[in-house]
């Protein structure tokens, strides 16, 4: 396969990804607002400030706007041009990757993301929008899901896929570790206690962003708790969105490509994912605590960050020569 | 209630539906039958559907105009144009003899150049054309091919003589149109289709795939084919990876590839792999920084040198570009009668050579009433129709020519046959013409039909997609009528001419 091909194919999932996990962010956050009946400017602002912080984009989004607020940090993150990781410019960058390799994804690929890209385009995005933000943001994540559907479902499961799959795996990973993180950013009312009723409900939010509320309540019986809801998130080995989840399907798809056994390694990329997997693999939540969970996110992200570069490295050298 | 056709203008020209005015030729006289059924409204949600289903596609052209392109869709009218078995079949000849003479034509002038020794051709105006490549003088292409895709454009006069336009012997486009046209159309009126026993044209990549490999290096039974693309910014983008994914071969750019050694390899996963066709959909002024154009970024660099030394081959050949010179194409009927000893079946449009004195001299003092056309520009650019011009343009053109007499042909303004086509609404005649697209590899095949392509603003000749022009399905019919509406020598038998008033 064709080095820039491969790269395309790897970002086009990347994008899509990062798609998803915004449009996640801002529906449970304006569900979580909603659930709050102390709603005063500063109250509001604290409730936002953390969706800019978790995306690390505060510094564009001031020079665009002067408040945060509701209106303007889902537009920002949602509908603004210049924000490159606005849900607007990942499907439109998604889309220009797609088009570069139109020949390799199947029609049905093609079409599914070109249609959420003009639906974006067209103003029908923005009226949905202004109807129920939240109904949007379903709506997106579903034709968002449909893509990934089709993707699995007509296309040949061979290389082109496994970078599409690494792509995936690799965003959702990094994105999952930020979402794990938000909590960290976000502030407890004064008067409120960890493990009180406010806290819970911001760590059930995180589940939600993560599309895991339900199933994490079938792993853990009780009372939700962050401690177990990292590990939900950082350990889980069957749930799609936890932190090893992701990186075990890396490492299988990086396998794949370059033929090489599990558990051996061929490529320095498959040697650092197979590195971050084994540690995932036999770490406790105990220890990730005792490292400070907001560090050990950090690393991981670094992590993640490592492997991407290794495999631009692996496989598309060529393509700067 | 005669829906579409209810006032329909028949006007002076020679029309592909109807034979005068209410009377409708017997090849569409059950398109007309389906069509009286439909209302406007009905019409124009059919029309509606189809463009939709371009769009999702992203069959898509880019019109680039302030700071970001716009993707249009090519503007494609419900309304196909019929053409009958028998008819096609001439029209077939004329093309496979005419590709057979360019073909020999270009072995010719880039080897012993007899047809210049014996004057057939000046040799002047082949030796001083701009697309004459005196690089590969002695080099001998692969099984002896040089246009392995032509688009010939073909219009029918004012008597329905299929006539030549023009020879597009370089980089040819809009045949994936014909392929998504035909898709839109079964879509659309799939009873209608039906009825019709229309040759189905979705053998054409196949062709077009083994007519590629046919003329790999050293005859290679299993190599590597691939289509070079200027990237996805250039506005037949759609086209190219359409082609490469109907033909499961791999899209490249220039960037992809590499020349080591005299080879041209594509920058793989797995390291670097070599290639042995290059169809490429790039200009020979693009290919190659070192012996073209030097500002090229578009090309391979070295990409000739592996080119001439026989280790890969490219479709088209370099230096096509002579045949489709204009005034080269005022010397195709002799060239064919040179090379073939046969007369053309296919005639060309009368054609004045301003290099030529006394031609020069009527075409000056004529220029209000002729179409002038640069000789090597395309895409409706660089002409001007005389009737239509302001004393400005003509005025520009009259020094052009003076300064630059083989620059330039003029031919008389012809009135392009029309077809109905959907309007604003209505059904009115619009002027078309035909671009079938033909293949020459282990023998020459032609798509059946090709590029209706229809001038769809009021009254204007330009077809092309850059001026407001637009497209329809070809269809070729497998016999000459299809058995509800047989009959014989073209008159109606049962029904009597139907009548549309």
């Amino acid at each position: 396969m064709l080095s820039r091909v491969a790269d395309s194919c790897f970002w086009l999932s990347r994008y899509i990804e990062r798609a998803e996990t915004n449009a996640r962010i801002l529906d449970v956050n304006m569900q979580l607002m909603l659930d709050f009946e102390d709603q005063t400017a500063l109250s509001i602002q604290q409730h936002w400030q953390p969706v800019l912080a978790t995306l690390e984009d505060q510094e564009l989004f001031s020079k665009i706007h002067d408040a945060v607020t509701p209106d303007t940090v889902m537009d920002f993150v949602t509908f603004e041009k210049r924000n490159p990781n606005a849900i607007y410019s990942c499907i439109s960058i998604a889309r220009e990757n797609a088009r570069t390799v139109r020949e390799q994804i199947s029609s049905e690929m093609w079409e599914q993301l070109n249609r959420t890209f003009l639906y974006l385009r067209d103003g029908r995005a923005k009226a949905d929008f202004y109807d129920s933000p939240i109904d949007f943001y379903r709506r997106l994540v579903d034709q968002l899901h449909a893509f990934q559907g089709t993707t699995d479902a007509t296309m040949t499961h061979g290389e082109g896929w496994d970078f599409i799959q690494i792509g995936k795996y690799l965003e959702r990973a990094d994105s999952t570790s930020r979402v794990l993180d938000m909590k960290y950013h976000i502030l407890l009312p004064s008067g409120e206690q960890v493990g009180g009723h406010v806290d819970i409900t911001q760590w059930m939010a995180v589940l939600r962003s993560c599309s895991g509320l339900e199933a994490y309540l079938k792993s853990y019986v009780g009372q939700v708790s962050g401690w177990q809801v990292a590990e939900f998130l950082i350990l889980h080995d069957q749930f799609p969105r936890s932190i090893r989840f992701c990186v075990d399907n890396l490492d299988t798809s990086l396998h794949r490509i370059s033929g090489c056994e599990k558990n051996h390694f061929s490529t320095e990329a498959e040697r650092l994912s197979g590195l971050l997997r084994s540690n995932l693999d036999y770490t406790t939540i105990g220890s990730v605590f005792q490292t400070g969970l907001h560090q050990f996110l950090d690393q991981t992200q670094l992590r993640l960050n490592e492997i991407a570069d290794a495999i631009r490295k692996t496989y598309c050298q060529w393509m700067d020569e | 209630m005669n829906g579409l056709f209810k006032d329909y203008e028949v006007g002076d020209f020679f029309d592909e539906m109807f034979s005068a005015p209410g009377v409708v030729r017997p090849h569409y006289e059950l398109l007309a039958r389906r069509f009286r059924e439909m209302d406007p409204g009905e019409f124009e949600r059919k029309r509606e559907l189809a463009e939709k289903s371009y769009l999702n596609q992203g069959i898509t052209f880019t019109v680039y105009s302030g700071d970001e392109g716009t993707e249009r869709i090519f503007p494609f009218d419900l309304i196909p144009r019929i053409i009958p078995a028998r008819e096609w079949e001439h029209v077939e000849r004329g093309l496979i003899q005419r590709l057979t003479a360019l073909n020999m034509f270009l072995h010719d002038v880039y080897h012993e150049q007899r047809i210049l020794r014996e004057k057939i051709i000046p040799e002047e105006i082949i030796l001083g054309a701009k697309h004459f490549r005196p690089e590969l003088m002695g080099f001998d292409v692969p099984r002896d091919i040089y246009i392995h895709i032509c688009g010939t454009d073909l219009i029918r006069d004012r008597q329905g003589v299929y006539t030549v336009l023009e020879d597009n012997g370089r980089c040819p486009s809009g045949v994936s149109y014909v392929l998504e046209n035909r898709q839109a159309m079964k879509r659309v009126f799939p009873k209608l289709f039906s009825k019709y026993s229309v040759r189905p044209v979705d053998r054409y990549t196949q062709d077009l795939l083994a007519a590629l490999r046919y003329v790999a290096p050293h005859e290679n039974p299993d190599p590597t084919v691939v289509v070079l693309t200027p990237g996805i910014y250039n506005s037949a983008y759609f086209e190219h990876s359409f082609l490469a994914r109907s033909m499961g071969i791999e899209i490249v750019t220039g960037s992809d590839l590499v020349v080591k050694d005299a080879r041209v390899f594509m920058k793989t996963t797995k390291g670097l792999k070599q290639v042995d066709v290059i169809y490429r959909r790039i200009d020979d002024d693009f290919i190659d920084p070192t012996v073209f154009r030097k500002d090229s970024v578009l090309g391979v660099p070295g990409i000739m040198e592996a080119y001439r030394k026989g280790n890969v081959n490219l479709a088209n050949a370099i230096g096509t570009g002579v045949a489709d010179d204009k005034v080269t194409y005022y010397y195709v009927p002799r060239m064919i009668k040179f090379y073939l000893g046969e007369d053309p079946i296919l005639p060309n449009v009368e054609t004045y050579l301003t290099a030529d004195d006394s031609d020069r001299k009527y075409v000056l003092e004529n220029l209000d009433k002729l179409v002038v056309k640069a000789a090597n520009e395309s895409g409706g650019y660089g002409m001007i129709i005389g009737p239509q011009a302001t004393k400005e343009q003509i005025e520009k053109f009259r020094q052009a020519i003076q300064a630059d007499p083989r620059g330039y042909i003029a031919q008389p303004v012809i009135s392009l046959s029309r077809c109905p086509s959907f309007c604003d609404g209505r059904t009115e005649g619009r002027h078309i013409d035909l671009r079938p697209y033909i293949l020459s590899g282990e023998k020459i095949s032609i798509i059946p039909g090709g590029l209706t392509r229809v001038a769809l603003r009021k009254g204007s000749l330009v077809v092309n997609s850059s001026q407001g022009g637009g497209s329809k399905d070809t269809w070729v019919l497998d016999e000459d009528m299809a058995p509800e509406a047989a009959v014989s020598d073209g008159q109606s038998q049962s029904q009597g001419p139907v009548s549309v008033n």
